[in-house]
Protein backbone atom coordinates (compact mmCIF):
# COMPACT_ATOMS: atom_id res chain seq x y z
CA UNK A 1 0.00 0.00 0.00
CA UNK A 2 2.76 2.45 0.58
CA UNK A 3 3.96 5.02 -2.35
CA UNK A 4 6.35 7.81 -2.11
CA UNK A 5 4.97 11.09 -0.40
CA UNK A 6 1.94 9.29 0.70
CA UNK A 7 -0.12 12.04 2.05
CA UNK A 8 -3.45 9.68 2.22
CA UNK A 9 -2.50 8.54 5.34
CA UNK A 10 -2.25 12.03 7.35
CA UNK A 11 -6.04 12.82 6.07
CA UNK A 12 -7.24 9.99 8.25
CA UNK A 13 -4.69 10.73 11.24
CA UNK A 14 -5.29 14.83 11.26
CA UNK A 15 -8.43 14.96 13.15
CA UNK A 16 -7.48 12.93 16.01
CA UNK A 17 -3.51 14.34 16.32
CA UNK A 18 -4.85 17.55 16.04
CA UNK A 19 -7.40 17.08 19.11
CA UNK A 20 -4.71 14.99 21.35
CA UNK A 21 -2.63 17.53 20.67
CA UNK A 22 -4.87 20.33 21.95
CA UNK A 23 -6.59 18.22 24.45
CA UNK A 24 -3.34 16.03 25.73
CA UNK A 25 -0.34 17.20 24.36
CA UNK A 26 -0.28 20.62 24.52
CA UNK A 27 -1.75 21.27 28.50
CA UNK A 28 0.61 18.47 29.88
CA UNK A 29 3.37 21.21 28.57
CA UNK A 30 0.98 24.25 29.75
CA UNK A 31 0.31 22.68 33.37
CA UNK A 32 4.35 22.37 34.18
CA UNK A 33 4.93 25.60 32.73
CA UNK A 34 1.90 27.22 35.28
CA UNK A 35 3.12 24.91 38.18
CA UNK A 36 6.44 27.25 38.09
CA UNK A 37 4.23 30.86 38.30
CA UNK A 38 2.39 32.43 40.69
CA UNK A 39 -1.22 31.89 41.36
CA UNK A 40 -2.58 34.04 38.42
CA UNK A 41 0.32 32.69 36.31
CA UNK A 42 2.41 36.07 36.20
CA UNK A 43 5.18 35.89 38.11
CA UNK A 44 8.37 33.39 37.98
CA UNK A 45 7.83 31.47 41.65
CA UNK A 46 10.39 29.11 40.92
CA UNK A 47 10.31 25.56 43.26
CA UNK A 48 7.55 27.79 45.32
CA UNK A 49 4.18 25.64 44.65
CA UNK A 50 5.95 22.58 44.81
CA UNK A 51 8.00 23.60 48.45
CA UNK A 52 4.40 24.29 49.28
CA UNK A 53 2.71 21.10 48.01
CA UNK A 54 5.28 19.05 50.09
CA UNK A 55 5.65 20.76 53.59
CA UNK A 56 2.06 22.55 53.85
CA UNK A 57 -0.07 20.65 56.98
CA UNK A 58 -3.24 20.41 53.83
CA UNK A 59 -0.83 18.54 51.78
CA UNK A 60 0.21 16.30 54.10
CA UNK A 61 -3.05 15.13 55.08
CA UNK A 62 -3.66 14.75 50.97
CA UNK A 63 -0.72 12.64 50.92
CA UNK A 64 -1.28 10.54 54.30
CA UNK A 65 -5.04 9.78 52.99
CA UNK A 66 -3.62 9.33 49.27
CA UNK A 67 -1.46 6.35 50.99
CA UNK A 68 -4.32 4.72 53.06
CA UNK A 69 -6.46 4.91 49.95
CA UNK A 70 -3.39 3.19 48.07
CA UNK A 71 -2.96 1.01 50.89
CA UNK A 72 -6.55 -0.24 51.91
CA UNK A 73 -8.37 0.29 48.47
CA UNK A 74 -5.36 -1.45 46.26
CA UNK A 75 -5.37 -4.90 48.93
CA UNK A 76 -8.98 -4.61 49.28
CA UNK A 77 -10.18 -4.84 45.97
CA UNK A 78 -7.48 -6.94 44.58
CA UNK A 79 -8.25 -9.68 47.29
CA UNK A 80 -12.15 -9.49 47.13
CA UNK A 81 -12.00 -9.63 43.30
CA UNK A 82 -9.57 -13.00 43.63
CA UNK A 83 -11.57 -14.38 46.34
CA UNK A 84 -14.54 -13.96 44.41
CA UNK A 85 -13.00 -15.42 41.35
CA UNK A 86 -12.10 -18.52 42.96
CA UNK A 87 -15.26 -19.17 45.02
CA UNK A 88 -17.85 -18.00 42.64
CA UNK A 89 -16.76 -20.70 40.36
CA UNK A 90 -17.84 -23.65 42.51
CA UNK A 91 -21.43 -22.12 42.97
CA UNK A 92 -24.53 -22.81 40.78
CA UNK A 93 -25.77 -19.29 41.47
CA UNK A 94 -22.43 -17.98 40.21
CA UNK A 95 -23.95 -15.63 37.45
CA UNK A 96 -26.23 -13.69 39.36
CA UNK A 97 -23.70 -13.02 42.19
CA UNK A 98 -21.35 -11.68 39.51
CA UNK A 99 -24.19 -9.23 38.25
CA UNK A 100 -24.39 -7.86 41.75
CA UNK A 101 -20.90 -7.33 42.28
CA UNK A 102 -20.17 -5.82 39.17
CA UNK A 103 -23.64 -3.79 39.13
CA UNK A 104 -22.00 -0.80 41.07
CA UNK A 105 -19.44 0.01 38.34
CA UNK A 106 -22.76 0.94 35.93
CA UNK A 107 -23.29 3.55 38.64
CA UNK A 108 -21.46 6.93 38.97
CA UNK A 109 -19.48 7.89 41.98
CA UNK A 110 -22.01 10.40 42.70
CA UNK A 111 -24.53 7.87 42.85
CA UNK A 112 -22.57 5.74 44.72
CA UNK A 113 -21.54 8.75 47.53
CA UNK A 114 -25.33 9.11 47.83
CA UNK A 115 -25.78 5.39 48.63
CA UNK A 116 -23.31 5.46 51.06
CA UNK A 117 -24.01 8.65 52.77
CA UNK A 118 -27.12 6.95 53.43
CA UNK A 119 -25.93 3.52 55.32
CA UNK A 120 -23.32 5.72 57.06
CA UNK A 121 -26.08 8.29 58.26
CA UNK A 122 -26.08 9.71 62.04
CA UNK A 123 -28.48 10.09 64.26
CA UNK A 124 -27.98 10.87 68.17
CA UNK A 125 -28.26 8.27 70.66
CA UNK A 126 -32.09 7.69 71.50
CA UNK A 127 -32.91 9.00 68.47
CA UNK A 128 -34.27 6.33 65.80
CA UNK A 129 -31.17 5.90 63.10
CA UNK A 130 -32.36 5.87 59.83
CA UNK A 131 -28.45 5.04 58.59
CA UNK A 132 -28.10 1.27 58.27
CA UNK A 133 -24.97 0.98 59.71
CA UNK A 134 -25.87 2.86 63.03
CA UNK A 135 -28.97 1.07 63.12
CA UNK A 136 -26.84 -2.32 63.20
CA UNK A 137 -24.46 -1.01 65.97
CA UNK A 138 -27.38 0.56 68.45
CA UNK A 139 -29.03 -3.00 68.14
CA UNK A 140 -26.35 -4.32 69.04
CA UNK A 141 -25.83 -2.15 72.12
CA UNK A 142 -23.07 0.12 70.56
CA UNK A 143 -23.70 3.92 70.13
CA UNK A 144 -24.19 5.60 67.04
CA UNK A 145 -20.68 6.93 65.09
CA UNK A 146 -20.26 9.86 63.03
CA UNK A 147 -18.61 7.58 60.20
CA UNK A 148 -18.11 10.77 57.56
CA UNK A 149 -16.98 13.30 60.59
CA UNK A 150 -15.21 11.02 63.42
CA UNK A 151 -11.41 11.19 62.57
CA UNK A 152 -10.46 7.52 63.30
CA UNK A 153 -13.00 6.17 60.72
CA UNK A 154 -13.62 8.70 58.25
CA UNK A 155 -11.20 7.59 55.85
CA UNK A 156 -11.69 4.25 55.70
CA UNK A 157 -15.33 4.61 55.28
CA UNK A 158 -14.91 6.70 52.43
CA UNK A 159 -12.40 3.61 51.07
CA UNK A 160 -15.23 1.21 51.40
CA UNK A 161 -17.27 3.25 49.22
CA UNK A 162 -14.05 3.00 46.24
CA UNK A 163 -13.85 -0.80 47.08
CA UNK A 164 -17.71 -1.64 46.90
CA UNK A 165 -17.65 0.38 43.31
CA UNK A 166 -14.33 -0.78 42.30
CA UNK A 167 -14.37 -4.88 43.40
CA UNK A 168 -16.98 -6.28 40.54
CA UNK A 169 -14.27 -5.32 38.12
CA UNK A 170 -11.28 -7.13 39.85
CA UNK A 171 -13.44 -9.94 40.03
CA UNK A 172 -14.69 -10.13 36.44
CA UNK A 173 -10.70 -10.29 35.26
CA UNK A 174 -9.49 -12.40 37.66
CA UNK A 175 -12.27 -14.36 36.80
CA UNK A 176 -11.07 -14.83 33.72
CA UNK A 177 -8.09 -15.56 34.26
CA UNK A 178 -9.27 -18.31 36.75
CA UNK A 179 -11.28 -19.76 34.37
CA UNK A 180 -8.07 -19.84 31.84
CA UNK A 181 -6.28 -22.37 34.30
CA UNK A 182 -6.87 -25.94 32.54
CA UNK A 183 -9.37 -28.12 35.07
CA UNK A 184 -6.91 -30.92 34.26
CA UNK A 185 -3.94 -28.96 36.27
CA UNK A 186 -6.48 -28.51 39.71
CA UNK A 187 -7.62 -32.19 38.85
CA UNK A 188 -4.19 -33.79 39.29
CA UNK A 189 -3.48 -31.55 42.50
CA UNK A 190 -6.58 -32.51 43.64
CA UNK A 191 -5.76 -36.71 43.15
CA UNK A 192 -2.17 -36.31 44.34
CA UNK A 193 -3.73 -35.34 47.66
CA UNK A 194 -3.90 -31.57 48.09
CA UNK A 195 -6.13 -29.50 49.82
CA UNK A 196 -8.40 -26.74 48.55
CA UNK A 197 -5.91 -24.30 50.05
CA UNK A 198 -2.78 -25.85 48.89
CA UNK A 199 -4.18 -26.08 45.00
CA UNK A 200 -5.11 -22.44 45.63
CA UNK A 201 -1.43 -21.40 46.95
CA UNK A 202 0.54 -23.79 45.05
CA UNK A 203 -1.08 -23.89 41.46
CA UNK A 204 -3.68 -21.35 40.93
CA UNK A 205 -2.36 -18.27 42.52
CA UNK A 206 1.31 -18.65 40.72
CA UNK A 207 -0.82 -19.09 37.53
CA UNK A 208 -2.36 -15.57 38.23
CA UNK A 209 0.30 -13.50 39.18
CA UNK A 210 0.76 -11.78 35.89
CA UNK A 211 -3.17 -11.15 35.55
CA UNK A 212 -3.30 -10.02 39.41
CA UNK A 213 -0.10 -7.61 38.58
CA UNK A 214 -1.84 -5.81 35.59
CA UNK A 215 -5.13 -5.73 37.61
CA UNK A 216 -3.14 -3.88 40.70
CA UNK A 217 -1.32 -1.11 38.30
CA UNK A 218 -4.80 -0.36 37.23
CA UNK A 219 -6.71 0.40 40.79
CA UNK A 220 -3.12 1.63 41.13
CA UNK A 221 -4.07 4.62 38.84
CA UNK A 222 -7.46 4.96 39.72
CA UNK A 223 -6.86 5.44 43.26
CA UNK A 224 -3.97 7.57 42.73
CA UNK A 225 -7.01 10.21 41.54
CA UNK A 226 -9.68 9.49 44.11
CA UNK A 227 -11.53 12.23 43.64
CA UNK A 228 -15.70 12.12 43.35
CA UNK A 229 -16.42 9.82 46.04
CA UNK A 230 -14.35 12.42 48.58
CA UNK A 231 -15.80 15.46 47.10
CA UNK A 232 -19.18 14.52 47.33
CA UNK A 233 -19.48 12.29 50.61
CA UNK A 234 -16.92 14.91 52.75
CA UNK A 235 -15.33 17.53 50.31
CA UNK A 236 -11.89 16.81 52.37
CA UNK A 237 -13.43 18.20 55.38
CA UNK A 238 -12.48 16.09 59.24
CA UNK A 239 -9.19 15.33 57.55
CA UNK A 240 -10.42 13.13 54.73
CA UNK A 241 -8.46 15.31 51.65
CA UNK A 242 -6.91 13.55 49.28
CA UNK A 243 -5.13 15.05 46.36
CA UNK A 244 -7.28 15.25 43.32
CA UNK A 245 -9.53 17.00 45.61
CA UNK A 246 -6.94 19.39 46.98
CA UNK A 247 -6.09 20.31 43.24
CA UNK A 248 -9.82 21.30 42.76
CA UNK A 249 -10.08 23.25 45.53
CA UNK A 250 -6.67 25.14 44.83
CA UNK A 251 -8.21 25.86 40.96
CA UNK A 252 -11.74 27.23 41.98
CA UNK A 253 -11.89 27.86 45.26
CA UNK A 254 -8.80 29.45 46.05
CA UNK A 255 -8.14 30.78 42.28
CA UNK A 256 -4.09 29.38 42.73
CA UNK A 257 -3.24 28.23 39.37
CA UNK A 258 0.52 27.89 40.40
CA UNK A 259 -0.32 25.28 43.56
CA UNK A 260 -3.04 23.02 41.69
CA UNK A 261 -0.60 23.13 38.70
CA UNK A 262 2.19 21.63 40.99
CA UNK A 263 -0.38 18.64 42.34
CA UNK A 264 -1.29 17.84 39.03
CA UNK A 265 2.33 17.74 37.72
CA UNK A 266 3.39 15.42 41.03
CA UNK A 267 -0.02 13.23 40.37
CA UNK A 268 1.66 12.73 36.47
CA UNK A 269 5.15 12.04 38.33
CA UNK A 270 3.21 8.95 40.10
CA UNK A 271 1.60 7.55 37.15
CA UNK A 272 4.75 7.81 35.27
CA UNK A 273 6.48 4.58 35.97
CA UNK A 274 3.08 2.68 34.94
CA UNK A 275 2.79 5.11 31.78
CA UNK A 276 6.84 3.45 30.98
CA UNK A 277 5.73 -0.20 31.78
CA UNK A 278 2.99 0.02 29.78
CA UNK A 279 5.13 1.41 26.64
CA UNK A 280 7.46 -1.55 27.40
CA UNK A 281 4.60 -3.59 27.46
CA UNK A 282 3.24 -2.84 24.52
CA UNK A 283 7.16 -2.85 22.69
CA UNK A 284 7.31 -6.49 23.55
CA UNK A 285 4.08 -7.41 22.22
CA UNK A 286 5.08 -5.48 18.96
CA UNK A 287 7.81 -7.14 18.99
CA UNK A 288 6.46 -10.53 19.09
CA UNK A 289 3.43 -9.51 16.33
CA UNK B 1 -26.02 -40.52 51.32
CA UNK B 2 -24.08 -39.84 54.82
CA UNK B 3 -21.15 -38.78 52.40
CA UNK B 4 -23.09 -36.78 50.52
CA UNK B 5 -24.32 -34.65 53.27
CA UNK B 6 -20.86 -34.29 54.89
CA UNK B 7 -20.16 -32.98 51.43
CA UNK B 8 -22.96 -30.36 51.73
CA UNK B 9 -21.57 -29.28 55.24
CA UNK B 10 -17.86 -28.79 54.21
CA UNK B 11 -19.49 -26.28 51.66
CA UNK B 12 -21.61 -24.41 53.76
CA UNK B 13 -18.68 -21.77 54.71
CA UNK B 14 -18.25 -21.13 50.74
CA UNK B 15 -22.10 -20.04 50.72
CA UNK B 16 -22.12 -18.25 53.84
CA UNK B 17 -18.96 -15.79 52.53
CA UNK B 18 -20.37 -15.62 48.80
CA UNK B 19 -24.38 -15.00 49.95
CA UNK B 20 -23.29 -12.45 52.77
CA UNK B 21 -20.73 -10.42 50.22
CA UNK B 22 -23.83 -10.48 47.71
CA UNK B 23 -26.13 -9.05 50.26
CA UNK B 24 -23.24 -6.93 51.64
CA UNK B 25 -23.33 -5.38 47.98
CA UNK B 26 -26.86 -5.26 47.28
CA UNK B 27 -28.19 -3.96 50.07
CA UNK B 28 -27.01 -0.10 50.28
CA UNK B 29 -28.47 -0.28 46.78
CA UNK B 30 -31.67 -1.45 47.62
CA UNK B 31 -32.36 0.84 50.80
CA UNK B 32 -31.89 3.87 48.68
CA UNK B 33 -34.27 2.29 46.20
CA UNK B 34 -36.82 1.99 48.54
CA UNK B 35 -35.93 5.21 50.39
CA UNK B 36 -36.79 7.15 47.29
CA UNK B 37 -40.39 6.07 47.06
CA UNK B 38 -41.40 6.73 50.93
CA UNK B 39 -42.92 9.84 52.20
CA UNK B 40 -40.68 12.27 53.92
CA UNK B 41 -41.95 11.23 57.66
CA UNK B 42 -41.17 7.63 57.17
CA UNK B 43 -38.10 8.12 56.27
CA UNK B 44 -36.79 10.51 58.63
CA UNK B 45 -38.77 8.68 61.46
CA UNK B 46 -37.78 5.02 61.01
CA UNK B 47 -35.17 3.02 58.81
CA UNK B 48 -36.42 1.80 55.44
CA UNK B 49 -35.88 -1.89 56.38
CA UNK B 50 -38.49 -1.55 58.53
CA UNK B 51 -40.90 -1.66 55.25
CA UNK B 52 -39.94 -5.08 54.97
CA UNK B 53 -42.19 -6.04 57.61
CA UNK B 54 -45.18 -5.21 55.93
CA UNK B 55 -44.03 -4.51 52.44
CA UNK B 56 -47.13 -4.89 50.44
CA UNK B 57 -49.20 -2.45 53.18
CA UNK B 58 -50.82 0.02 50.68
CA UNK B 59 -50.32 3.70 50.66
CA UNK B 60 -46.61 3.62 52.16
CA UNK B 61 -45.11 4.33 49.05
CA UNK B 62 -45.20 7.35 46.85
CA UNK B 63 -43.96 9.06 43.96
CA UNK B 64 -44.11 11.98 45.05
CA UNK B 65 -40.36 12.17 45.45
CA UNK B 66 -39.58 11.71 41.79
CA UNK B 67 -42.00 14.94 40.42
CA UNK B 68 -40.62 16.84 43.40
CA UNK B 69 -36.59 16.49 42.32
CA UNK B 70 -37.65 16.03 38.76
CA UNK B 71 -39.53 19.60 38.80
CA UNK B 72 -38.82 21.50 41.41
CA UNK B 73 -34.91 20.47 41.65
CA UNK B 74 -34.49 20.44 38.26
CA UNK B 75 -33.38 16.54 38.00
CA UNK B 76 -35.67 16.38 34.41
CA UNK B 77 -33.28 19.43 32.78
CA UNK B 78 -30.55 17.64 34.07
CA UNK B 79 -31.40 14.26 32.43
CA UNK B 80 -31.84 16.28 29.38
CA UNK B 81 -28.22 17.82 29.53
CA UNK B 82 -26.78 14.67 30.27
CA UNK B 83 -28.01 13.16 27.39
CA UNK B 84 -27.24 15.92 25.22
CA UNK B 85 -23.16 15.85 26.71
CA UNK B 86 -23.41 12.20 26.09
CA UNK B 87 -24.45 11.31 22.88
CA UNK B 88 -21.86 13.38 20.95
CA UNK B 89 -19.15 12.55 23.14
CA UNK B 90 -19.61 9.28 22.92
CA UNK B 91 -20.21 8.48 18.73
CA UNK B 92 -17.33 11.52 18.08
CA UNK B 93 -14.45 10.18 19.60
CA UNK B 94 -14.96 6.93 18.26
CA UNK B 95 -15.68 8.14 15.05
CA UNK B 96 -12.17 10.43 14.96
CA UNK B 97 -10.55 7.13 16.87
CA UNK B 98 -11.72 4.73 13.70
CA UNK B 99 -9.89 6.60 11.42
CA UNK B 100 -6.99 7.35 13.21
CA UNK B 101 -7.02 3.15 13.93
CA UNK B 102 -7.13 2.28 10.52
CA UNK B 103 -4.03 4.49 9.74
CA UNK B 104 -2.42 3.06 12.66
CA UNK B 105 -3.04 -0.56 11.68
CA UNK B 106 -3.20 -0.66 7.76
CA UNK B 107 -1.22 2.11 6.42
CA UNK B 108 2.56 3.31 6.30
CA UNK B 109 3.72 6.70 7.03
CA UNK B 110 6.83 8.55 8.84
CA UNK B 111 6.94 8.50 12.33
CA UNK B 112 3.82 5.50 12.52
CA UNK B 113 5.65 3.58 15.34
CA UNK B 114 6.70 7.09 17.42
CA UNK B 115 3.04 8.36 17.24
CA UNK B 116 1.51 5.42 18.61
CA UNK B 117 4.07 4.87 21.42
CA UNK B 118 2.29 8.04 22.40
CA UNK B 119 -0.85 7.66 22.02
CA UNK B 120 0.02 4.24 24.60
CA UNK B 121 1.95 6.81 26.74
CA UNK B 122 -1.17 9.19 26.82
CA UNK B 123 -3.63 6.27 27.72
CA UNK B 124 -2.81 6.79 31.84
CA UNK B 125 -1.88 10.83 32.19
CA UNK B 126 -4.28 11.98 34.65
CA UNK B 127 -7.15 14.31 33.79
CA UNK B 128 -5.87 17.00 36.07
CA UNK B 129 -2.68 17.59 34.10
CA UNK B 130 -4.81 18.89 31.20
CA UNK B 131 -7.56 21.19 33.48
CA UNK B 132 -6.25 24.06 33.62
CA UNK B 133 -4.82 25.19 30.23
CA UNK B 134 -7.89 23.76 28.35
CA UNK B 135 -9.84 25.77 31.33
CA UNK B 136 -8.13 29.10 30.23
CA UNK B 137 -8.21 28.02 27.00
CA UNK B 138 -12.00 27.91 26.84
CA UNK B 139 -12.31 30.87 29.02
CA UNK B 140 -10.47 33.06 25.68
CA UNK B 141 -12.97 31.00 22.91
CA UNK B 142 -15.84 31.40 24.98
CA UNK B 143 -16.57 27.44 25.09
CA UNK B 144 -16.74 27.26 28.69
CA UNK B 145 -20.33 26.07 29.91
CA UNK B 146 -21.10 25.09 26.37
CA UNK B 147 -22.06 21.61 24.83
CA UNK B 148 -19.82 21.43 22.42
CA UNK B 149 -16.94 22.30 24.75
CA UNK B 150 -17.17 19.54 26.60
CA UNK B 151 -18.19 17.09 23.48
CA UNK B 152 -14.38 18.00 22.56
CA UNK B 153 -13.40 17.75 26.01
CA UNK B 154 -14.68 14.57 26.43
CA UNK B 155 -13.50 13.31 22.89
CA UNK B 156 -9.70 14.11 23.54
CA UNK B 157 -9.77 12.22 26.54
CA UNK B 158 -11.47 9.32 25.11
CA UNK B 159 -9.08 9.33 22.22
CA UNK B 160 -6.04 7.16 23.45
CA UNK B 161 -8.17 4.36 24.82
CA UNK B 162 -10.11 4.57 21.50
CA UNK B 163 -7.33 4.38 19.03
CA UNK B 164 -5.28 2.17 21.05
CA UNK B 165 -8.00 -0.66 21.60
CA UNK B 166 -9.21 0.25 18.11
CA UNK B 167 -6.02 -0.16 16.39
CA UNK B 168 -5.36 -3.42 17.76
CA UNK B 169 -8.47 -5.01 16.88
CA UNK B 170 -8.54 -3.46 13.49
CA UNK B 171 -4.79 -5.24 12.89
CA UNK B 172 -6.29 -8.39 13.37
CA UNK B 173 -8.40 -8.19 10.23
CA UNK B 174 -6.92 -10.65 7.42
CA UNK B 175 -4.57 -9.07 5.24
CA UNK B 176 -5.84 -11.10 2.16
CA UNK B 177 -9.71 -9.19 2.72
CA UNK B 178 -7.47 -6.08 1.82
CA UNK B 179 -5.37 -7.38 -0.77
CA UNK B 180 -8.73 -8.83 -2.55
CA UNK B 181 -10.49 -5.35 -2.20
CA UNK B 182 -7.62 -3.12 -3.44
CA UNK B 183 -7.11 -5.83 -6.76
CA UNK B 184 -10.19 -5.17 -7.21
CA UNK B 185 -10.24 -1.64 -7.78
CA UNK B 186 -11.30 -0.33 -3.76
CA UNK B 187 -9.92 2.64 -2.33
CA UNK B 188 -8.78 2.58 1.21
CA UNK B 189 -11.91 4.77 1.77
CA UNK B 190 -14.14 1.76 0.43
CA UNK B 191 -11.51 -1.20 2.45
CA UNK B 192 -12.81 1.45 5.27
CA UNK B 193 -16.20 1.42 4.94
CA UNK B 194 -16.27 -2.17 3.75
CA UNK B 195 -14.39 -4.22 5.29
CA UNK B 196 -12.88 -2.65 8.32
CA UNK B 197 -16.36 -0.94 10.19
CA UNK B 198 -18.36 -3.78 9.49
CA UNK B 199 -15.89 -6.82 10.86
CA UNK B 200 -15.87 -4.23 14.13
CA UNK B 201 -19.28 -3.93 14.72
CA UNK B 202 -18.60 -6.01 18.58
CA UNK B 203 -14.96 -3.95 19.21
CA UNK B 204 -17.38 -0.71 18.60
CA UNK B 205 -20.30 -1.47 20.71
CA UNK B 206 -18.06 -2.17 23.57
CA UNK B 207 -16.31 0.92 23.36
CA UNK B 208 -19.20 2.93 22.68
CA UNK B 209 -20.81 1.63 26.03
CA UNK B 210 -17.71 2.16 27.57
CA UNK B 211 -17.19 5.90 26.71
CA UNK B 212 -21.32 6.44 26.89
CA UNK B 213 -21.18 4.95 30.57
CA UNK B 214 -18.02 7.20 31.70
CA UNK B 215 -19.04 10.61 29.87
CA UNK B 216 -22.75 9.98 31.95
CA UNK B 217 -20.87 9.18 35.37
CA UNK B 218 -17.87 12.09 35.01
CA UNK B 219 -18.30 14.77 37.48
CA UNK B 220 -14.82 16.73 37.19
CA UNK B 221 -15.09 17.39 33.47
CA UNK B 222 -18.17 18.58 33.48
CA UNK B 223 -17.66 20.20 37.01
CA UNK B 224 -15.18 22.18 35.46
CA UNK B 225 -15.84 23.17 32.07
CA UNK B 226 -19.60 23.75 32.23
CA UNK B 227 -19.65 24.37 35.67
CA UNK B 228 -22.61 24.67 38.13
CA UNK B 229 -25.56 26.51 36.30
CA UNK B 230 -28.86 24.51 35.94
CA UNK B 231 -28.98 25.19 32.03
CA UNK B 232 -26.31 23.30 31.25
CA UNK B 233 -25.54 21.00 34.21
CA UNK B 234 -25.25 16.88 33.48
CA UNK B 235 -27.77 14.33 36.34
CA UNK B 236 -23.50 14.10 37.81
CA UNK B 237 -23.13 17.65 38.81
CA UNK B 238 -26.79 18.85 39.62
CA UNK B 239 -26.72 15.63 42.28
CA UNK B 240 -23.79 16.71 44.01
CA UNK B 241 -24.97 20.15 44.80
CA UNK B 242 -28.39 18.59 45.57
CA UNK B 243 -26.18 16.57 48.19
CA UNK B 244 -25.06 20.01 49.53
CA UNK B 245 -28.23 22.09 49.06
CA UNK B 246 -30.99 19.02 50.29
CA UNK B 247 -28.80 17.95 53.53
CA UNK B 248 -30.77 15.38 55.04
CA UNK B 249 -34.18 15.19 52.60
CA UNK B 250 -33.00 11.85 52.69
CA UNK B 251 -36.69 11.46 50.34
CA UNK B 252 -35.76 13.79 47.81
CA UNK B 253 -31.86 12.85 47.26
CA UNK B 254 -32.48 9.14 46.72
CA UNK B 255 -35.02 9.68 44.06
CA UNK B 256 -32.64 12.20 42.55
CA UNK B 257 -29.65 9.36 43.12
CA UNK B 258 -31.89 6.80 41.51
CA UNK B 259 -32.79 9.23 38.54
CA UNK B 260 -29.17 9.54 38.07
CA UNK B 261 -28.73 5.55 37.67
CA UNK B 262 -31.34 4.65 36.24
CA UNK B 263 -29.82 4.38 32.40
CA UNK B 264 -26.72 3.09 33.03
CA UNK B 265 -28.41 0.28 35.27
CA UNK B 266 -31.12 0.11 32.14
CA UNK B 267 -27.67 -0.62 29.85
CA UNK B 268 -25.95 -2.54 32.21
CA UNK B 269 -28.71 -4.92 32.51
CA UNK B 270 -29.95 -5.80 29.05
CA UNK B 271 -26.35 -5.43 27.53
CA UNK B 272 -24.77 -7.32 30.11
CA UNK B 273 -22.24 -8.63 27.85
CA UNK B 274 -21.26 -5.72 25.99
CA UNK B 275 -21.13 -3.47 28.85
CA UNK B 276 -18.73 -5.82 30.87
CA UNK B 277 -16.40 -6.50 27.70
CA UNK B 278 -16.55 -2.69 27.40
CA UNK B 279 -15.63 -1.61 30.55
CA UNK B 280 -12.59 -4.21 30.84
CA UNK B 281 -11.35 -3.20 27.89
CA UNK B 282 -11.66 0.30 29.20
CA UNK B 283 -10.33 -0.02 32.15
CA UNK B 284 -6.87 1.44 31.78
CA UNK B 285 -7.89 5.21 31.32
CA UNK B 286 -6.58 8.20 33.13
Amino acid sequence: MSQKRDWVPWLYLAPALLILGVYLVYPIVGTVYYSFFDKRSEHFVGWANYKWALTSKVMHIAFRNNILWLIFFTVFVVAFGLLLAVLADRVRYESPLKSIIFLPMAISFVGAGVIWKFVYAYRPKGAPQIGLLNAIITALGGEPVGWLVNRSVNNFALIVVGIWVWTGFCMVVLSAAYKGIPRELLEAARVDGANEWQIFRYVTLPLMVPTIAVVTTTMVINVLKVFDIVYVMTNGDFGTEVLANRMYKEMFNFRNYGRASAIAVILLLAIIPVMLINIRRFQEEEALR
Amino acid sequence: MIRRLELSIARVPLHVVLVGMALAWFIPTLGLLISSFRTQDAVLSSGWWTVLRNPFLAGQFTLENYKAVLEAQGMARAFVNSIIITVPATVLPILVAALAAYAFAWMDFPLRRTLFILVVGLLVVPLQMTLIPILRLYNKTRLAGTFPGIWLAHTGYGLPLAVYLLRNFFSEIPRDLFESAFLDGASRWTAFRVIVLPLSVPALASLAIFQFIWVWNDLLVALVYLGGTEKVAPLTVRLSSLVNSLGQNWHLLTAAAFISMALPLVIFFSLQRYFVRGILAGSVKG
